[in-house]
């Protein structure tokens, strides 16, 4: 395996079984994800896709599916600026510590200079950041969905 | 939350996660290339940043990679940084509505 592009950790006061269904069942990820729905058997081969009011934005297929250890999918992007990019890969890992889940996150194989790369160094933080407070507080921070990447200006 | 403030709060700590940020996923050696300070100062800083979380290291084969993490950061903002701008925004709304008051 290449070196992972993103490594993101968060520690959720929860268990593996209601992270894990967090991840996977689209009324939850529609409440944290940006109004994202996400829909998938979750068998290793199936596909996955994540929707926007309807409209496909995200696709690919499982990878590893370890209820409630261990999730990977990869990971492309529908909309006309990912059309060129390479299909990436996502990891979930969920390892409890006491009362809490350690979740971490690695995303590899971007296109380094891509628009994905950009879009998820923005976006990945605030997702679990939103996760972590809606399975804590039972409400998401109500950060404004960050702007298509392709609008953004690469930062220096 | 004190992890991170503390960790955030010495310019050396920051300019780590600025080296990070600039390119994710180092070794020690390459975060100490071309810095003023010693092996020893840089991997004591780490160990503040990864126990504030802000910091995440990956075993890659026989390599420890550094990982920016700024999750703890979206956390911070979202609790005290909106906090204050809806205060800022209803005393705006005051000072509005007192001002037109004013003009009647």
């Amino acid at each position: 395996m290449s070196k992972p592009d993103f490594v993101y950790v968060t520690y959720i006061e929860t268990t593996p079984d209601e992270l894990w269904q967090a991840l996977t069942d689209g009324d939850f990820t529609e409440r944290y994800w940006f109004d994202h729905r996400v829909a998938s058997d979750w068998s290793v081969g199936s596909d996955y896709r994540f929707t926007l009011t309807g409209e496909k934005r995200l696709e690919g297929k499982v990878l590893i599916s370890d209820p409630p250890r261990k999730l990977a999918y990869t990971w492309n992007g529908c909309t006309e600026e990912f059309r060129r990019e390479r299909t990436s890969r996502v990891t979930f890992e969920l390892e409890p510590r006491g009362n809490v889940v350690k979740l971490t996150l690695t995303h590899d194989n971007l296109d380094e200079a891509g628009v994905t790369h950009r879009g998820i160094s923005e976006g990945w933080p605030m997702v679990l950041a939103n996760l972590k407070s809606l399975l804590e507080n039972g409400k998401t921070l109500g950060i404004p969905m960050p702007a298509p990447a392709v609008k953004e200006t690469a930062t220096a | 939350m004190d992890d991170v403030f503390k960790a955030l709060a010495d310019a050396s700590r920051r300019s780590l996660l600025d080296r990070l940020h600039a390119k994710n996923g180092q070794t020690l050696n390459e975060l100490c290339e071309g810095l003023a300070m010693t092996r020893q100062a840089v991997t004591k800083h780490l160990v503040i940043l990864e126990e504030a979380n802000l910091v995440t290291t990956y075993r890659h084969g026989r390599e420890k990679l550094h990982y920016l993490n700024p999750v703890p950061i979206h956390q911070i903002g979202e609790r005290w940084i909106k906090k204050f701008e809806r205060g800022k925004l209803t005393a705006l709304s005051e000072l509005k509505r007192q001002l037109e008051k004013r003009d009647e």
